[in-house]
């Protein structure tokens, strides 16, 4: 079974950090940096996408509905999609504590 | 054997370069480097070697293109010099830390301001601690062989570190020399083709100098630390290897008629040689003195540098550059803290001369050992001059 990040000492690591799974940023979970999470009222999302697109952690994806909603396990809170959303969808409020 | 040639020794690197093989060459030119990666240029403009040269638009860039061609396991090479090597600073930690088996001749030059182009250490000791294996050298045949010999150690796989060969700019770069060249089969059995254990590739791809957080970022450092002073010994394994098949071998303290020596003189580069000279002279008169050249910078060479010194009442350590607001020269330093929990309490004096291609004489090395018994009886805590300077 893989060791997870704290219980690893220097002996396990590969030469120079090297990662040699592919695509294992996945399992980072960037959400926990966030002091504000988006919010929706999906009654006004016209589908365009614009949140997604200006998203820089890319972690914009349509929901069931079709409308675009963030991944709380890499949203970082930084509030862009709730600034660019064209009809207002989007609204950060503060993480509880 | 080969043959014995009278050539620039910058130029003799660029055919140590060529007999490597190397596959590629990032490299931007200044001062007084610039002959070697002309040359370099040359051999590889005229198919002389088939590598790819990269004429970058600056030392970082430089630096930066050669951690992208060693990590997919290409034999890289570079060289640089003063500023050059500063500019390439961050980037010299990165290739480090990413053990990627790099070598880089360093003109070594003196640092700006004022702006000047003659040789100096300054360079070498601010790149100190950036986790690259350094070697001094001191004459011609020791920039040849080193150039070679430490791409077999860079690339031994219990290594994979980048390595300097430093030279003394001008004193050494623009000088010519008789040197010894080895055949290309005595270089092709010595040094084998290079395989990175996990390079960058797409049929097996990896990720290299992704990021760590402060719950593994230590452990990174301390894997480096352990392995950067496990490569002594292989380092001292490839020097004897070296000298078993051609003929000279390298220490990492060399030593010169220290049997018997009251005072120790210690240098760093081409000043071992007038050194050598000065001490034949003292002996001559009479005088107990011997000396120690330091060609192992990094990993510091603790226990051969005690062993050395011995019982010797008095080491002079010569340092080409200066610790501003610290204690001398970073090599008095180090020397001091080698020798700090010794028995025998050699006392040890301190000078920072030669600095920006000031030249240091016979005369210079043995009024350094007069001067020495003066300034240890002082008692100061400090116990170093800058030599040669005009009050």
């Amino acid at each position: 079974m893989k060791k997870s990040e704290s219980e690893l000492t220097w002996k396990d690591l590969e030469i120079g950090c090297i990662v040699t799974e592919p695509g294992s940023s996945r399992e980072y979970r960037t959400g926990d940096w966030r002091s504000q999470k988006p919010t929706y009222d999906f009654n006004k999302c016209i589908k365009c996408g614009v949140c997604q697109i200006y998203c820089p952690e890319g972690c914009i994806k349509h929901n069931a509905e079709g409308c675009f909603q963030a991944n709380l396990f890499w949203c970082k809170g930084c509030g862009i999609c709730s600034k660019e959303c064209p009809t207002r969808v989007i609204t950060m409020v503060n993480e509880e504590a | 054997m080969g043959k014995r040639v009278g050539m620039e020794v910058s130029l003799a690197i660029g055919e140590a370069v060529k007999m490597a093989d190397v596959d590629v060459i990032a490299a931007y030119p200044i001062t007084p480097q610039t002959h070697i990666v002309e040359h370099i240029a040359e051999i590889v403009a005229n198919g002389e070697l088939d590598a790819e040269y990269i004429p970058v638009e600056s030392e970082h860039s430089a630096m930066s293109a050669c951690l992208g061609s060693s990590a997919t396991g290409a034999r890289t090479f570079t060289a640089t010099a003063g500023q050059g090597l500063e500019l390439m600073h961050e980037v010299l930690y990165v290739a480090s830390a990413m053990r990627l088996p790099i070598v880089m001749a360093v003109a070594n030059r003196a640092l700006s301001s004022p702006l000047n182009v003659w040789g100096d250490q300054s360079d070498l000791m601010a790149v100190r601690d950036t986790g690259w294996i350094q070697i001094i050298c001191e004459n011609g045949q020791d920039a040849l062989d080193h150039t070679l010999c430490s791409f077999r150690i860079a690339e031994d796989p219990r290594v994979l570190l980048p390595v300097m060969v430093h030279l003394d700019g001008f004193y050494l770069t623009h000088v010519v020399e008789p040197i010894e060249f080895p055949t290309e089969e005595e270089v092709n059995s010595f040094l084998p083709p290079f395989k990175y254990p996990l390079p960058l590739g797409t049929s097996n791809p990896v990720t290299m100098g992704a990021f760590a957080p402060p719950i593994l970022y230590t452990e990174a450092k301390k894997a480096q630390e352990v392995n950067i002073l496990a490569s002594k010994k292989v380092i001292l394994e490839h020097w004897d290897a070296f000298g078993k098949a051609f003929g000279r071998y390298y220490h990492a303290v060399e030593k010169y008629r220290t049997e018997g020596a009251k005072t120790l003189l210690l240098t760093l580069g081409s000043f071992g040689e007038t050194a050598m000279t000065a001490v034949d002279e003292m002996r001559n008169e009479g005088k107990e003195v011997g000396l120690l050249k330091l060609r192992l910078w990094r990993p510091f060479p603790f226990k051969e540098l005690r062993e050395a010194v011995g019982t010797a009442e008095t080491l002079i350590v010569l340092d080409r550059a200066l610790s501003f607001g610290g204690c001398g020269g970073p090599a008095y330093s180090e020397v001091r803290s080698a020798l700090y929990s010794e028995k025998n309490h050699t006392k040890i004096v301190g000078f920072v001369g030669g600095l920006g291609g000031r030249d240091i004489t016979v005369a210079g090395f043995e009024e350094m050992v007069k001067r020495s018994s003066e300034i240890a009886n002082t008692g100061a805590e400090n116990e170093y001059e800058m030599f040669g300077v005009r009050e």
